[in-house]
């Protein structure tokens, strides 16, 4: 069977933050790039982050780079590159500065400058007191800032693909990738996008766990690709639970609301982060957060008729501050929670919301792999970006808006770092491999001919459920180990699903399937991962070994799919221009 | 437990000569509260079904349909408040490709010919360009579109000149940008809007401010373009 090839200087898998501000530089660069999106771009998940991006831009109190550089480490748990994390703080204010120009509509403060809002572990003087730095459109700050970018690209210029699922990533014999398959949904075409450079963008994977805040599309699809292409995933244990997701629904609430001087209540009525963490109190980081809740919870003190769930508590900022800084949280509460926050709390638990782990990459965007006695060999034409890369800027744990700053940051520096290796080490495409879409076309006719196969809700619900059971806020050996035993049989059935609709136009069936083979991937790593790390940190609280580790486990997991195994590699000590953090107590 | 009746709009090019309505019964539980959980479900017993859908909670605009007449997004629509048969169509006036899934097209190249962008030329300074609270307030109300298209799909004069009548949701971007202090291309904005067609042909039917999931107002921007296109010739 012959597959199309259309040719293209760079090709971006996903149209969100991450992969919008790199499809502008190259755009803008007068490269021919192909922005590829299963959906049309301003519907990729950035569009539901609400609280705010981070710059120390000092528009309401003195900020430095250098602090929002210490609380990211911090925040990170030792685990964050520090070369990486520098790199991301200082281009902050110049990032955001730069999003301002393009038309976000930002917040203001009196003085026409932009608002800036308190969030979690944002501090002044290396965790002296906090400080806003959360640069913020009310509380659609994702919204704002994906549509401004899609906007941009209407004036670049740039070519999307909507509605074309990436399938699989294609290396030659030297292991450097000339490309992608990919999936016209509407037609059910497979086609090769050839190209002298290919960044994922592809996001986050949340769709993993039984109760995220994830969206549906979140399916960890550039992670699945990698695995099958032989390149490992980094620190896939750690993903982050956010403290407020609406009890039941799985919707977000963000941080913000604390920032803005929202409370945590058990069923005491008691604002119980005084206990956790005197000095941030409600504003400590989301992994301690989180912990202290469940804690609540598992010591009696929750709320509700099963008492699984404490209570946001905003009624005390007033009814003006509710329907200015945060109208989208109030519209969520009373249509997923059925309370009015201007007059009741919300019911809120700790909910599956961001991967720290992903596809290893340095500051440059460039993915990095280990060859010979080289932790970190550049895999030639192959760029990854935001959630789905793992820089590492956010360690064990990341920071509430830095994901966003994390999107326009690195989304630039990858989309620079292509735009030079086109001009300088590709003048001409290298050739595609004979075999360039067979993976795909097996895939793909795997399910055609399926039989005797179960249905692709069913595993997924099965995965779901193992991930959400076995590698939740707390862990331990025996519980992790159980999980890595079940996802192994769940990744068996995945093989055998089976789907009824055999159909080419837009047959949503064989995406949900084809996405399931790519979760999936991401469900394995993270359970392997995480029965094999032997000490607490950040996101990774293990009830066997409490602490955090340093002399043995300040280091970088690394996930082969292929032989289900890890190795390590070491966290980068040495920042850019400024002295090494070194490791503390991490104490709120 | 209990039962739900839904009657769904079919198609599928391949294999249909013509659409038709699917009759489906579903059994729903405490924990289906939105239409879209029903829906996701009604995929499960027929993964055949084809429709969009992704946060599920409003924001990406994804799961626009006609939902017993009306358009919505199915995220945010409670199913208990929907009266049985609960019907599904596609959004109205526009191709469908396959069942509930539309070809938006046409959608988009209006929002795209209003310059969906600040146009400002003059050399940025090195700081954020300023913009007083006040000034920022002119744009709630319209930057917090989605593009979902439940208002264009709902307008009896974008389903007549789709292809030249802006509709609600471009419209109400053109006055976003018309409104924004940073924006210096008004004049050009109006001279791109000032035609029979365009702008004109919005009779303040209001449809789009009755079905619009984030409660906008489109016919009151287009009420301030008019204006200030009134404001212009004198």
């Amino acid at each position: 069977m012959s597959v199309p090839v259309r040719r293209f200087d760079a090709v971006i898998v996903g149209g969100g933050g991450a992969g919008l501000r790199a499809a502008l530089q190259l755009s803008e660069a007068g490269l021919n790039t192909a922005v590829l999106s299963k959906v049309f771009p301003t519907r990729s998940h950035t569009v539901a982050a609400q609280g705010g991006i981070s710059a120390s831009l000092g528009n309401v109190q003195e900020d430095r780079w250098e602090w929002h550089m210490y609380d990211t480490v911090k925040g990170s748990d030792w685990l964050g590159d520090q070369d990486a994390i520098e790199f991301m703080c200082r281009k902050a204010p110049e990032a955001v500065i730069e999003l301002e120009h393009f038309g976000m509509p930002f917040d203001r403060l009196e003085n026409g400058k932009i608002y800036q809002r308190p969030f979690g572990g944002h501090t002044q003087n290396n965790g002296k007191t906090p400080v806003q730095r959360a640069c913020a459109a009310a509380d659609r700050t994702g919204h704002a800032m994906l549509h401004t970018l899609y906007q941009r690209n209407v004036r670049a210029n740039t070519q999307f693909f909507v509605e074309w699922m990436a399938l699989d990533l294609i290396r030659d014999s030297e292991g450097d990738v000339v490309g992608v398959t990919a999936l016209e949904m509407e037609t059910g075409e497979i086609f090769i996008l050839h190209a002298k450079a290919v960044l994922f963008a592809t996001g986050g994977a949340g769709r993993i766990y039984a109760a995220s805040t994830n969206a549906f599309i979140n399916t960890g699809d550039g992670l699945g690709m990698c695995v099958r292409a032989g390149i490992p995933l980094e620190d896939m244990e750690f993903w982050q639970f956010h403290p407020t997701g609406v009890a039941g629904a799985g919707v977000l609430i963000t941080e913000g609301v604390r920032g803005e001087g929202g409370i945590l209540l058990n069923s005491n009525g008691e604002r119980f982060m005084e206990r956790y963490a005197p000095n941030l109190k409600d504003l400590a980081p989301r992994d301690f957060v989180s912990r202290s809740m469940e804690l609540e919870v598992l010591e009696g003190r929750g709320c509700g008729p099963n008492k699984d769930y404490v209570l946001l508590k905003l009624d005390h900022l007033g009814p003006d501050i509710i329907k200015q800084r945060l109208p989208g949280i109030r519209e969520i509460a009373m249509k997923f929670a059925g309370v009015d926050p201007i007059k009741d709390p919300i019911p809120v638990i700790p909910t599956c919301h961001y991967m720290m782990g992903g596809i290893p990459t340095n500051y440059r965007g460039e993915v990095v792999v280990p060859k010979g006695d080289e932790p970190e060999s550049r895999v030639n034409g192959f760029y990854a970006a935001g959630e789905c890369a793992c820089a590492s800027v956010h360690g064990a744990n990341r920071l509430g808006t830095n994901s966003l700053l994390d999107l326009v940051v690195f989304g630039k520096s990858a989309g620079d770092h292509m735009i030079q290796f086109i001009k300088n080490e590709m003048p001409t495409w290298k050739e595609l491999p004979a075999d360039a879409a067979d993976r795909s076309l097996a895939r793909v006719a795997r399910l055609d001919g399926q039989t005797g196969g179960e249905e692709v809700p069913e595993v997924r619900a099965a995965m779901q459920r193992t991930v959400q059971s076995r590698a939740g806020v707390f862990r331990n050996s025996a519980n992790l180990q159980q999980g890595v035993e079940e996802i192994k049989q769940v990744a068996e059935r995945v093989k055998r699903t089976q789907i009824k609709d055999k159909s080419k136009v837009f047959n949503t069936a064989r995406v949900e399937a084809l996405e399931l083979d790519n979760l999936i991937e991401v469900a394995v790593a993270t359970l392997i991962s995480a029965e094999a790390r032997k000490e607490s940190r950040g996101a990774h609280a293990h009830d066997d070994y409490q602490h955090r580790d340093d002399d043995n486990w300040m280091k970088h997991t690394l996930y082969y799919g292929e032989t289900r195994q890890l190795t390590y590699k070491p966290v980068h000590t040495k920042p850019l221009s400024v002295d090494y953090i070194p490791p503390k107590e991490r104490t709120f | 437990m209990r039962k739900v009746r839904f009657s769904v709009y079919r198609y599928n090019p391949e294999t249909d000569a013509k659409p038709y309505m699917q009759d489906y019964e579903i059994e729903v539980g405490p924990n289906d509260v939105k239409l879209l959980d029903v829906i996701v479900k009604l995929k499960a017993q027929d993964d055949t079904l084809a429709f969009r859908r992704s946060c599920r909670e409003g924001i990406c605009g994804s799961d626009a349909m006609n939902i017993n007449g009306k358009n919505g997004l199915a995220c945010i629509t409670n199913i208990a408040d929907l009266a049985e048969p609960i019907t599904l169509r596609p959004l109205p006036g526009l191709p469908v490709i396959r069942d509930l899934i539309v070809d938006m097209t046409q959608f988009f190249k209006q929002y795209h010919s209003i310059k969906p962008y600040v146009v400002n030329d003059t050399p940025p300074p090195e700081r954020e360009r300023l913009q007083s609270p006040e000034d920022r307030k002119e744009l709630d109300g319209l930057y917090e579109c989605i593009l979902c298209a439940c208002c264009s799909t709902s307008c009896p004069s974008f389903w007549w000149n789709p292809d030249k009548f802006v509709g609600p949701a471009g419209l109400l971007a053109a006055y976003r940008f018309i409104a924004d202090t940073r924006d210096e291309a008004t004049n050009e904005r109006l001279d791109n809007l000032e035609d029979p067609y365009r702008l004109f042909r919005c009779h303040t039917i209001m449809n789009c401010v009755d079905v619009c999931p984030k409660g906008l107002n489109p016919t009151r921007a287009i009420g301030k373009i008019k204006d200030l296109l009134v404001r212009r010739a004198v």
